[in-house]
């Protein structure tokens, strides 16, 4: 109960605390209460509308699980192939060369500055105009690819920075040595800046794993978010399927954000490394700002 | 470093059972649909996988309807068993590209015949006649034309059809919802936000034929426009256009047809039209 | 090319305003909620506390696709909040602004509270020391410090609630994207064009306000 924005409350503070403690959790339950209260009046909380989901196993293993393999599936194939191609962009705009540099910077400004929905319905189409992929397997395809546009350009940022919050003195060691400008960046820079990036890497994969969630919505990808219909249409109970899909989502992604903290605490504690790590919650929104917040502790 | 290694490791591994995985998937499907598959013939039907009483994936996997019992009859008449056939998922948008790229051999999926569409695919049948119909709550008894739709709040799926023509013809005062599925609309239906949601009768009636919606909905039981549902098949594929014909003549001549009808869609109370006349492909 | 611009079937314009009016609703709304939201992270109140952090991490994580489509089936459908609209234009135009800024909030609130974390400690203490409690703390000395440190990645924040704007087309708010997709479907021989004219717009949207605010950024920065 510390903390220099306050007091340690005496004994009128507690008083006062205690006060707004129950004004607050009161207001909460009204809410709450009114909620749900509404939702009875429109027999949302049947139990028949609920129950599918802890008595029908099979409403897991039909729906629920392959939808979200699939999300999982869209969302890893889009990290693996956005990897690798956002490490060389990443690599490319920190070039000596402007020719290298000033085409690859505008690359990635581009395609960060357009809404991955809008590059997902472009490949969509795209493909649909193509005619190479087939019918079934083209959402997926047009999901992967707007998130790798997009992703990629986000992960070059998280590279760059991630090399840029390397202490100085590893580019002076590494040039004092007499390495040339491609082993510095391969032997010294980037081993050192991936573990820097895990933790905004593994943040990344979050926004991409919600971004899937798009494509169920709007191209008819057959992923978690679809699932919604499939299963309201045997049990007519859209709401309570929205609120189970959600919670997977929430619980997914609360779990793949506390390994980002994880990392992040364990790297910043790390006697052996150089301290430097991108913070995973700036890459969230955008690493964009990111070029200054590797700090070293 | 440990902990760089091992997340290489990892990505490795990773990358190598996705691109397995990926590869796995794409040739499979890449066939001609009809024939594709090692050793025994297989034959793809696409049907909707959402729509009750029509087409849909229950929680064991399997899948019930009207348009999948026609679609299991047409495949026996083809030659192909009940565990030879492979269904997948036609969603509106869908159906003339899985057709024309050949992913599936026939769709039965509330597949209304038109010219628009005549362009890119062919069809067989038609094999049932719906009209665009409402479907309201069980009790409301404002409802009992298109005009009264004027001032009331009406929900279709977006870029429909039906949701325009009672837009632009019927009752243009109306005050339109568009969703991304049926089952919202029916939610905001239940939940008296919506006063009527529009579409085909079969498919209103499936919903309404719902163990879960029995006695909350009704039909109106309008005639709003004619929808001769067909099988869409390759276009140009006149051999098998015959075949299918033959196959819905002698589904309804067995009685099979009425059967079908009843169970899937008699649960409304919806009376279904006599089985239309063969047109397409005469 | 270009002609589906002039041929009046489209209102391209039209479209990319309901983006803008999206985007400014939901930044005064969110820039707002995120404040609220960060004043009851570090608030004395130990169930503000939690409920701020629980709706930060429950908020953050999920699909803001989930949020504004639950919006409009739970709050709109179900609760029959109608946020005052007329008619359900209007309606899904409120719902997508309070889902925008339901998800939004939780990204201002975490990037408020790093700013707060680069106020020095000595402000505080010295505020303290005056004999200002908690708000007054806050909001005289603590915040308009964090303010301006934490422009900067406000700034992102906008960019990507511009960008997120999108996702009202999934409940039929007519914006650009849901434009894009209706013109992609009608106009298939023109696909590069159409691409074209509304990456252009968001380029041209995004471009400026990036510019402008690390501009802002620089002049009000805290000199320490």
């Amino acid at each position: 109960m510390s903390s220099v924005l306050y007091d340690t409350p005496g004994p009128k503070a507690k008083v006062r605390n205690w006060i707004y403690t129950g004004v607050f959790a009161v207001v909460v339950a009204l809410a709450l209460w009114w909620i749900l209260d509404r939702m009875a009046q429109q027999n949302q909380l049947d139990a028949d509308k609920w129950l599918p989901f802890v008595t029908d196993s099979q409403i897991w293993t039909t729906f629920l699980l392959p939808g979200l393999g699939e999300t999982l599936k869209a969302g890893l194939i889009a990290m693996v192939i956005a990897l690798p191609l956002g490490a060389l962009l990443g690599i490319g705009r920190l070039s000596d060369h402007a020719w290298v540099r000033v085409p690859i910077g505008t690359v990635v400004e581009f395609f960060r500055a357009i809404p991955v929905l809008m590059l997902m319905i472009f490949s969509s189409a795209l493909y649909v105009m193509l005619g190479t992929v087939s019918s079934d397997l083209r959402p997926l395809y047009a999901v992967v690819t707007g998130l790798v546009l997009y992703n990629a350009s986000v992960i070059a940022e998280i590279v760059r920075a991630g090399i840029l919050s390397l202490p100085r003195g590893q580019t002076d060691a590494a040039k004092a040595i007499g390495m040339r400008k491609g082993q510095m960046m391969f032997y010294v820079l980037v081993p050192q800046a991936v573990t820097a990036m895990l933790p905004a890497l593994v943040s990344q994969l979050v926004v991409i794993l919600k971004d899937t969630a798009l494509g169920g919505a709007v191209l008819g990808f057959a992923d978690l978010m679809s699932m919604n219909r499939q299963i309201s249409a045997n049990y007519s109970n859209t709401i309570a399927t929205m609120v189970v899909i959600a919670l997977i989502y929430i619980a997914v992604n609360f779990a793949l954000t506390a390994l980002a903290s994880f990392l992040e605490r364990r790297l910043r504690q790390s006697k052996k490394g150089t301290g430097a790590v991108v913070e995973g919650d700036v890459a969230e929104v955008d690493a964009g700002g990111a070029a200054g917040v590797g700090k070293a502790p | 470093m440990k902990l760089f290694k091992a997340g290489a490791a990892a990505a490795v591994a990773v990358v190598l059972s996705l691109t397995a995985t990926a590869c796995g998937g794409g040739s499979g499907s890449a066939g001609d649909g009809g024939t594709a598959g090692g050793g025994k013939d297989k034959i793809v039907i696409g049907i909707k996988f959402d729509q009750p009483g029509l087409g849909l994936k229950t929680p064991d996997g399997k899948f019930t309807g009207f348009d999948v019992d026609v679609a299991t009859y047409v495949a026996k008449e083809l030659g192909y068993q009940p565990d030879q056939i492979e269904f997948k998922q036609a969603v509106s948008a869908e159906r003339e590209n899985l057709i024309s790229n050949g992913d599936v051999k026939l769709v039965v999926a509330t597949y209304t015949i038109n010219d628009k569409r005549k362009a890119k695919v062919d069809f067989a049948g038609p094999y049932f006649l719906a009209h665009q119909d409402l479907l309201v709550r069980a009790d409301d008894t404002s409802i009992t034309k298109a005009e009264d739709l004027n001032k009331k709040n009406l929900c279709s799926v977006t870029g429909s059809t039906s949701a325009q023509n009672v837009k632009t013809k019927l009752a243009p005062d109306a005050n339109l919802l568009e969703q991304g599925g049926y089952s919202e609309c029916l939610t905001g239906l239940e939940n008296k936000t919506v006063d009527a949601l529009t579409t085909d009768n079969s498919i209103l009636a499936g919903f309404a034929a719902q163990e879960k919606n029995k006695g909350k909905f009704k039909l109106v039981g309008l005639k709003l426009s004619d929808e001769p549902y067909g099988i869409g098949l390759k276009k140009g594929d006149k051999e098998l256009q015959t075949k299918v014909n033959a196959a819905l003549k002698k589904m309804v001549e067995d009685g099979s047809w009425q059967k079908a009808v009843d169970a899937n869609l008699g649960p409304a109370g919806y009376k279904a039209e006599p089985a239309p006349q063969i047109t397409e492909g005469s | 090319m270009f002609d589906f611009l002039t041929s009046g079937q489209y209102d391209v314009l039209g479209a990319f305003w309901v983006t803008v009016q999206l985007t400014l609703y939901s930044a005064v709304g969110s820039l707002v909620w995120g404040t609220m939201l960060a004043g009851m992270r570090v608030s004395p109140v130990p169930i503000m506390r939690s409920f701020g952090t629980a709706y930060v991490n429950v908020v953050r994580n999920t699909p803001l696709t989930l949020l504004i489509i639950g919006c409009s089936l739970g709050l709109n459908q179900t609760l029959k909040i109608t946020l005052g609209g007329e008619d359900f234009k209007e309606i899904g135009f409120r719902l997508a602004v309070l889902g925008l800024i339901a998800y939004t909030g939780t990204f201002v609130c975490e990037a408020l509270r790093s700013g707060i974390n680069t106020v020095p400690v000595g402000q505080a203490e010295a505020a303290r020391a005056l004999g200002l409690n908690f708000f007054q703390v806050l909001t005289l000395i603590v915040l308009p410090q964090a303010f301006r440190a934490v422009i900067a990645p406000l700034t992102n924040v906008l960019i990507a609630l511009t960008k997120n704007t999108t996702v009202a087309a999934t409940i039929g708010v007519a914006e650009a994207a849901l434009l894009m997709k209706e013109m992609l479907e009608n106009e298939a021989d023109a696909l590069f064009a159409v691409f074209a004219v509304f990456a252009l717009g968001f380029v041209l949207l995004t471009l400026p306000t990036g510019l402008l605010l690390g501009w802002v950024a620089k002049r009000v920065a805290v000199k320490r």
